[in-house]
């Protein structure tokens, strides 16, 4: 070992100089900021802070897979419909009332064996559940459910990540996580319930007719409504208070439009300094909505979103050029959301906020100053004392432990790790416990010494007894703290991280190291005593 | 000279002592449970539980946590607890708020807020920091967590069992067909709290028959601590948080990082004097440890300590758990682990390996004979 002095000092050397490397970027302003030749030697990567540091919000929507699936099931009824009536099959009908189950009544068995046909050329995903008399009860297979579930979750994601984008946050963070859910990471934003209203809302934009006929909107919440219609609640904003009511209003059910067709969608000042959104149509559906107009004239066309009726004006003139305005009770703030969300297009099923973490930015600024400075007195009351105990021998430990930092921060940056609270906590107690290798060592070679070893031979001998110890009792932490990743999420996850890196870097330190400082000493100074 | 905290000829009767020592643990494991029964279970945070957590910072000095409950509980709100988090006379509070059935979970913490603001003013609320866990998620986590403690203890298992005594055919087999027999069970439905807790303790039967004994000292040292620890955050009525877990886990960790240095030394003067008694053995190596073990927790200590004092109410109680952990693990490394490896001396006689094939080893654990000065003589005179 003594020998290659030499080869050791430089892998040391290179060790450290690549964890400065490393390390430095987090600690000078971001590249863009500085494009001297110098910063861009150094590498792009840097330790990110975590929410809990920096302070922002933390989502995990949960997608509504049912309802993705009865929307799928009610899309396949309307297909089955479609070639039923294509095929002439008198007297068979085809129903799905909002469940996965879809009801084929047939009249006589030539009419059942010409649906089983049909449904076996394949293409419709459907399979027999229930062959009862007279109805068959079809399903998706589970194939097509799959199919449904998996395209759901990506264009969900796709969905949010567009409206975030468009909306203007920075570095935000959209992964899915699993099939159905999906995680939003929004740093340095701190109002949740703007989030998600952004996130959140399935924004579904419906065109459909007010029903004028003899019963009222009242009538029909209270004795039901009449075949074809339902009771929408219209959102109504007193203009000299701005308190907001909820009316019914009678609607047909049928769908005449939907917002498929829009191409853009902006908020604006209306002529009574009300907020609107104004939206446009393409080719396609400028020419529906020109039709529509055209015939419905003179008759209420209800603006409808995710069921919420926000206005019903009376249809004055053909709208030819495919453009109109949703003029509701919002301020301007939701105008503009509205505005980003329409134009992000619609989410392809529901979807909820399961969990939801947000950190002020000022609570983030306090949880760093208090975290530096608690770990900051630990360590240094750890290295006082490793001096006050091993003397000369305790600077070697100070040394090691010392250099931990470079190694860590430097790994830290190279994995574009993030750092968060827990973690930071985890790094001040990896220090403390690093101390162990080098306190395993010394106490080691305090008894080589006792047997009066030369301190050569002692060092060689505290070293060589105290390396497998060491190394069995890390490696467990080491395995405690993969279990944790695996299991945890975010801050916990940071902890994990930094624990493994950092217990890895001590091992290096307080082994390789500190070894090679004091073969370093005692080949150089050659003391006739050790001072630990 | 150099400064010593334990003098090097010290021989502690730590073997001889292990009744008092396990009395006093079991006493503490006792205490643990009666605490968490007496309370109805753990205090689960909104992380395991689900519901919304708020900390918020008040310019009015009328603001008390009566009054912030007050001013929820009208708004309709099920407040569970409203804790003081505020440093230097400020007025913060973390506020936690159940689950309403029925309510969307996002409405909820919108709704305190909203009456925060409109008892204490607009500008009068700071709101620093809001969480909201679904409750399916709470439950997800606190099955996680469950799982995630018990996979580090098979780890474990097969770690020390194949690194102490070349055991690792038989714990890799043992802890796989553990791992199937879990997976076959989770199937019908048992609760997960149950079913680990069983197979807990499954496992430590097994070991104890498989004479896994390092591996046995370990867990049991472990469960021992996370026991304890739990026992007196349920005393202290703390909650049960994410962190909480990251802290048990540490506490693992480090448990078994203490407890291993002394088996490696166990192992090592085994290895050298194959004649001698095993509980002299052990007792010497566990006083030849000795220093090591009280100068790193001493270490570990300062920080967590400096950690609690200075490191701010959101990670105060993270640090309390691991002060408690790491404080009881070291007593657990000298009083618990080691002793156990003795289980099968005392009861089949010397363990197959032991290499002490005098029956003075019956005698010697029986009556624990290691103490200075002289073990030997002690052991024969039994």
């Amino acid at each position: 070992m003594i020998q290659n002095l030499t080869w050791r000092g430089v892998l040391l050397v290179l060790v450290l100089g690549a964890g400065f490397y490393s390390a430095l970027p987090s600690f000078l302003p971001p590249k863009d900021k500085d494009s001297s030749f110098l910063r861009a030697l150094l590498p792009d990567r840097t330790i990110s802070l975590g929410l809990d540091l920096k302070g922002g919000i933390s989502l995990t929507m949960e997608v509504d897979m049912e309802a993705a699936l009865r929307n799928s099931a009610r899309r396949s009824a309307d297909t089955l419909r479609r070639s039923v009536s294509d095929e002439k099959l008198a007297g068979v009908t085809v129903e799905n009332e909002d469940s996965l189950d879809i009801l084929v009544r047939y009249p006589d068995p030539a009419a059942r064996q010409a649906v089983l046909d049909l449904l076996d050329k394949s293409y419709y995903g459907l399979e027999v559940k229930n062959d009862a008399e007279g109805v068959l009860t079809v399903v998706q297979t589970s194939e097509e459910a799959s199919d449904v579930r998996s395209l759901t979750g990506r264009q969900a994601l796709e969905t949010i990540r567009n409206r975030v984008d468009m909306f203007g946050v920075a570095e935000p963070d959209i992964r899915p996580q699993g099939e159905d859910r999906i995680l939003i990471q929004l740093p340095g934003f701190d109002d949740p319930a703007r989030a998600v209203e952004l996130i959140g809302r399935t924004a579904v934009l419906e065109f459909k007719l007010v029903d004028d006929g003899p019963k009222t909107a009242e009538e029909a919440q209270r004795t039901g409504a009449p075949p074809g219609t339902q009771v929408y609640q219209e959102k109504i904003t007193d203009p000299a208070t701005g308190a907001e009511s909820f009316v019914p209003i009678l609607l047909r059910k049928q769908t005449l439009m939907t917002g498929d067709t829009l191409t853009d969608a902006r908020a604006y000042v209306g002529d009574f300094g009300d907020p609107r959104v104004s939206i446009r149509f393409d080719g396609r559906g400028a020419r529906e909505f020109g039709d529509i107009t055209d015939r419905y004239i003179n008759r209420r066309l209800a603006i409808v979103l995710d069921d919420i009726v926000y206005s019903a004006p009376v249809i004055e003139a053909r709208i030819p050029d495919g453009e109109a305005y949703i003029r509701g009770s919002f301020t301007m703030e939701e105008a503009r959301l509205l505005s980003v969300v329409l134009r992000a297009g619609a989410l392809p099923a529901p979807v909820s906020v399961i969990e939801e973490r947000t950190v002020g930015p000022s609570l983030g600024e306090d949880s760093i100053r208090q975290g530096l400075q608690a770990g900051g007195l630990g360590l240094l009351l750890i290295l006082v004392f490793l001096l006050y105990y091993y003397r000369w021998s305790g600077m070697v430990a100070d040394l090691a432990l010392l250099m931990n930092f470079p190694i860590v921060l430097g790994a830290l940056a190279a994995l574009g790790a993030t750092l968060t609270l827990p973690g930071i906590f985890g790094l001040v107690l990896t220090l403390a416990m690093a101390v162990d290798a080098n306190i395993l060592i010394f106490e080691r070679i305090r008894e080589e010494t006792r047997r009066d070893r030369p301190p050569l031979a002692a060092v060689s001998g505290g070293f060589g007894r105290a390396f497998w110890t060491i190394f069995d009792a890390n490696i467990t932490t080491v395995l405690a703290a993969m279990v944790l990743y695996q299991f945890g999420s975010g801050p916990i996850r940071g902890f994990a991280v930094t624990l493994i890196i950092g217990i890895l870097s001590s091992m290096f330190t307080g082994v390789f190291a500190s070894r090679f400082v004091f073969d370093l000493a005692l080949t150089r100074l050659r003391p006739k005593r050790i001072s630990i | 000279m150099s400064v010593e905290l334990i003098k090097p000829g010290v021989n502690f009767d730590f073997i001889g002592n292990r009744r008092w020592a396990f009395l006093f643990s079991g006493i503490l494991i006792a205490a643990s449970l009666v605490s968490v029964i007496a309370h109805k279970g753990l205090n689960l945070g909104v992380d395991f539980q689900g519901g919304s957590l708020i900390q918020a910072r008040f310019a009015s000095q009328s603001a008390d946590p009566e009054s912030v409950r007050a001013t929820l509980s009208d708004a309709g709100l099920r407040v569970s607890s409203v804790q003081d988090y505020g440093e230097g006379g400020e007025r913060e509070y973390l506020i936690n708020i159940q689950n309403l059935e029925g309510t969307g979970d996002q409405a909820l913490s919108s709704l305190a807020i909203a009456a925060l603001k409109a008892a204490f003013g607009e500008d009068g609320v700071e709101i620093r920091r809001q969480e909201m866990v679904g409750p399916r998620v709470g439950a997800d986590l606190r099955q996680k967590a469950l799982y995630a403690v018990y996979y580090s203890v098979l780890i474990i298992i097969i770690y020390i069992s194949g690194r102490f005594e070349q055991k690792w055919g038989t714990s890799l087999a043992f802890s796989a067909i553990l791992l199937g027999i879990i997976y076959v069970v989770s199937l019908f439905g048992v609760g997960v709290g149950t079913l680990i807790i069983t197979a807990l303790i499954v496992t430590c039967i097994t070991c104890y028959f498989m004479r896994f004994s390092f591996a046995l000292g370990g867990i049991i040292a472990l469960m021992h601590d996370v026991i304890i620890t739990t026992g007196v955050f349920s005393f202290l009525n703390k909650e049960i948080t994410l962190s909480f877990v990251a802290a048990i886990l540490t506490i693992i960790g480090y448990s078994l990082n203490d407890s291993i240095i002394v088996f490696d030394r166990i192992r090592e003067n085994r290895s050298r004097n194959r004649r001698g008694n095993y509980p002299e053995i052990i007792n010497r190596s566990i006083n030849e440890t000795l220093s090591r073990t009280i100068l790193t927790s001493g270490t570990t200590l300062f920080a967590l300590l400096s950690l609690y004092f200075l490191g701010g109410p959101v990670n105060q109680d993270f640090a309390l758990a691991l002060t408690i952990g790491i404080a009881i693990g070291t007593f657990s490394s000298i009083f618990i682990a080691s002793p156990i490896l003795l289980l099968w001396e005392s009861k089949a006689g010397p363990a197959p390996d032991a290499g002490t094939t005098k029956a003075g080893a019956k005698a010697g654990s029986a009556k624990a004979g290691a103490g200075p000065p002289k073990p030997e003589a002690d052991s024969a005179k039994a």
